[in-house]
């Protein structure tokens, strides 16, 4: 029986552990996709279960822009990342604002087509099990779109005022992990609420 | 080679002490350091736990006799609903997860926990969504009229939660409350994977670490895929409750079952979230207490992982008297029946390390023996409910209440009671009081039988779960007079401990840094360890790197893989 504090010290090796930020996005990408998981099985669930109209195909339209600049964006974000992790900065701050450009478009995108639907087609989130589903879904995505965002146009206000260099690439790619992520679940969502669900 | 961890000594200056209170509450307020995070879960917890077994108290003296006045039907409701939601959000995540806190990065040797401030938010986050469900007592009605609390039971199965037929706000306390104590578990399990996976000291590689660690990796990645959609199902009942959606409105053609299917998608998983970190302190204590590493270390590996992969598979099992037609009741019945090998691994492996070894019967090796066969009760009952024709005589009667509450009491809270004998030196420097610890083993085991054991009986005799008085004609009066007493055994058991953790904390005998002679890291540091825990980073090269130390003759490196 040891009485005294006494470490075990053992002869070392190369040792070396992922990074915790990364193993943290992953973890909440993990956690968020069961969210949406859930809120996709009822949107599968409901289709074609609403009693009253409207229904999908009578009011939806392909989103083919906002989608194509959701998803180009995704690309960017990488440049931005690889310029940082080469030194230029600003390239960096040129591709920062471009992702966050056309994040921008898309929820501007998303913003239109809710006024259209609201106004014009008479779908809200109390109308049918459509529009319950819909607006959950689509907004439970907006939202996470708006949250990133607003680190993106962080991370680019850092660039432009200087404060980001190199030794952040790895908070950044952390960032770019969860945009790739809002951009591969408007994937699944487009598949399901556009393609699928009318 | 070996090095001494320096103890600093404690700042002594006069002249502050008159505001040590205030800096000591300023301390613990603002801290994100683990150890002290683990103890705040952990007495939060205890807190918690107190209330929702009085509240189970006051059950049983409603039952225990027939048509009993003692408390109203509301009240009764009322009662059931907060026990079940205290006990298991408020209770048994948050126990766990302090032990977790504590444990992880101490056994794992590193500094802290990965995100030391997302820890503090998640504790406080949780902290703050166990106080909003008490405040519906005073809230729950709104500003007009007395207040009241939730009382859709802790499933809150639709159309029960509809506006309708919950007005006021009780059941959005419930939400929320669910809601943030959600959010505080993603944050924490997050935290115990990044820290588990990335903090590890040199040598320490996955094979060598501690099986707790491992099976709160487990429990932690179980909980992104469980717990989540629970916070998913939650956020469309807020929005069925304020928005006016229909997800759960059975009028607009929304299904009420669905709900039953999310719930439980999160209810079945979290038994299991519960019961790997019960079972990561037996892996602990029963090797420590048998002389003996532990028996088939990667078969105990791989049996969590697979209990984590299984129980994802057997929600439905609580919703066989809904009727899932044949080929869903075939699947689940088999997934329930399936998931009992890898728990019947574990008994083995235990019951094999029992075998030969000099076997120390202390106050935490009675709780993990007790341990062992009540959870083989509580398994043996759960094959038996798991027959969906079984299970639609006796589901939603007494014997399912039995049946879970030999998993929660008899398994885990047993197991949470030894993890306390055993880690408490570690915590507070001191012994805690053996003939106490005695005492308090022997009345609750008494207690625990006499409740739980004669609990099953009025449910085979059709007794079902949540009436709040029965006809004194049924023949369940004995039965439930030997229930209630029994609750009141545990009552005395339980006040005996609480008394045990504050007498030891000021009276106990000094503990030393390594009191059972045990063998994992956390060992190596003082008892209480200081903030920044090893002096120097730990090495290690085996399993049980204080073996080593002790045995440098023969070493465990020499026979590990």
């Amino acid at each position: 029986m040891i009485e005294s504090a006494v470490l075990p010290q053992a002869t070392t090796e190369e040792w070396k552990l992922p990074s915790r930020g990364v193993v943290g996005m992953v973890c909440l990408i993990a956690a968020e996709s069961a969210i949406f998981i859930i809120f996709v099985v009822a949107y599968v669930y409901y289709i074609g279960k609403s009693i009253s109209g409207p229904q999908p195909r009578d009011v939806l339209e392909l989103p083919i822009v906002s989608s194509i600049c959701l998803l180009s964006s995704s690309v960017t974000v990488h440049f931005a990342v690889s310029a940082l992790h080469h030194g230029k900065r600003s390239l960096t701050s040129l591709w920062l604002a471009l992702t966050v450009l056309l994040g921008s478009i898309f929820l501007a995108g998303t913003a239109q087509e809710w006024y259209q639907l609201i106004y014009h087609r008479g779908l809200t989130i109390q109308t049918n099990l459509f529009g319950t589903t819909f607006y959950s879904l689509v907004g439970l995505h907006a939202s996470h779109v708006i949250v990133g965002l607003l680190m993106l146009s962080l991370s680019l206000i850092f660039s432009l005022t200087g404060q980001l260099t190199t030794k952040h690439t790895e908070r950044l790619e952390v960032l770019s992990l969860y945009w790739h992520f809002v951009d591969a679940v408007w994937v699944i969502v487009f598949t399901v609420v556009y393609v699928f669900g009318r | 080679m070996a090095t001494q961890t320096p103890i600093v000594p404690a700042k002594g200056d006069a002249a502050l002490s008159h505001r040590l209170f205030f800096d000591t509450v300023q301390d613990w307020l603002t801290t994100v350091d683990h150890k002290k995070i683990g103890i705040m879960y952990i007495v939060y917890a205890l807190i918690f736990l107190v209330i929702a077994g009085f509240e189970a108290l006051l059950m049983r003296i409603q039952l225990a006799i027939p048509n009993n006045t003692f408390v109203s039907p509301q009240a009764f409701n009322r009662l059931f609903t907060m026990h079940g939601t205290t006990m298991v959000f408020f209770v048994g995540m948050p126990i766990l997860f302090g032990f977790g806190n504590y444990l992880v990065p101490l056994m794992i040797g590193a500094r802290d926990m990965a995100f030391p401030r997302l820890n503090s938010f998640s504790f406080w986050i949780s902290a703050f969504g166990g106080i909003l469900l008490y405040f519906s007592y005073l809230g729950g009605d709104g500003l007009y009229g007395a207040g009241s609390a939730p009382d859709v039971g802790w499933f809150a199965y639709a159309p029960l939660t509809a506006r309708v037929f919950s007005p006021g706000h009780s059941t959005d306390y419930w939400t929320l409350a669910l809601l943030l104590s959600g959010v505080g578990s993603i944050g924490t399990a997050l935290n115990f994977v990044a820290t588990i996976i990335c903090m590890r000291c040199p040598g320490m590689r996955l094979n060598r670490m501690p099986l707790l660690p491992w099976l709160y990796l487990v429990t932690s990645t179980m909980v992104f895929v469980a717990v989540s959609p629970l916070t998913a199902a939650q956020i469309m009942l807020m929005l069925d409750r304020y928005v006016g959606s229909h997800f759960f409105d059975t009028q607009a053609g929304g299904s009420a079952v669905l709900w039953m299917h999310f719930f439980w998608i999160f209810g079945h998983p979290e038994v299991y979230i519960l019961v790997l970190p019960a079972f990561a302190f037996a892996n602990e204590i029963i090797p420590v207490f048998s002389r003996k590493a532990i028996f088939g270390y990667p078969a105990m590996v791989a049996a969590s992982v697979g209990i984590g992969f299984i129980s994802l598979s057997v929600w439905a099992h609580h919703m066989f008297t809904v009727g899932l037609g044949p080929y869903g009741n075939t699947f689940f019945v088999f997934a329930t029946m399936i998931i009992s090998v890898p728990t019947g691994i574990k008994i083995f492996n235990w019951l094999a390390t029992l075998w030969g070894g000099k076997i120390q019967f202390t106050v935490p090796m009675m709780f993990a023996v007790a341990f062992l066969f009540q959870f083989l009760i509580a398994g043996l009952t759960g094959i038996m409910l798991s027959v969906a024709p079984f299970d639609w005589q006796l589901g939603n009667s007494y014997f399912v209440v039995a049946h879970f509450h030999y998993v929660l009491v008899g398994a885990i809270l047993i197991m949470i009671f030894a993890a306390f004998y055993y880690w408490y030196p570690k915590a507070t420097g001191r012994m805690m009081n053996v003939a106490m610890g005695k005492w308090h083993f022997w009345l609750f085991f008494i207690g625990f039988h006499l409740t739980f054991d004669f609990m099953h009986i009025p449910g085979i005799y059709g007794m079902p779960r949540r009436i709040y008085t029965y006809e004194a004609d049924r023949g369940w009066a004995l039965l439930n007079m030997i229930v209630s007493s029994g609750a009141f055994f545990q009552a005395v058991a339980s006040a005996i401990f609480v008394y045990n953790l504050v007498w030891s904390y000021f009276k106990g005998p000094a503990a030393g840094a390594d009191p059972w002679d045990a063998w994992t890291l956390e060992w190596s540091t003082t008892s209480p360890p200081p903030a920044y825990n090893f002096a120097i980073t730990p090495t290690v090269e085996s399993r049980r790197p204080l073996w080593d130390l002790k045995h440098p003759e023969d070493p465990d490196s020499k026979y590990e893989l």
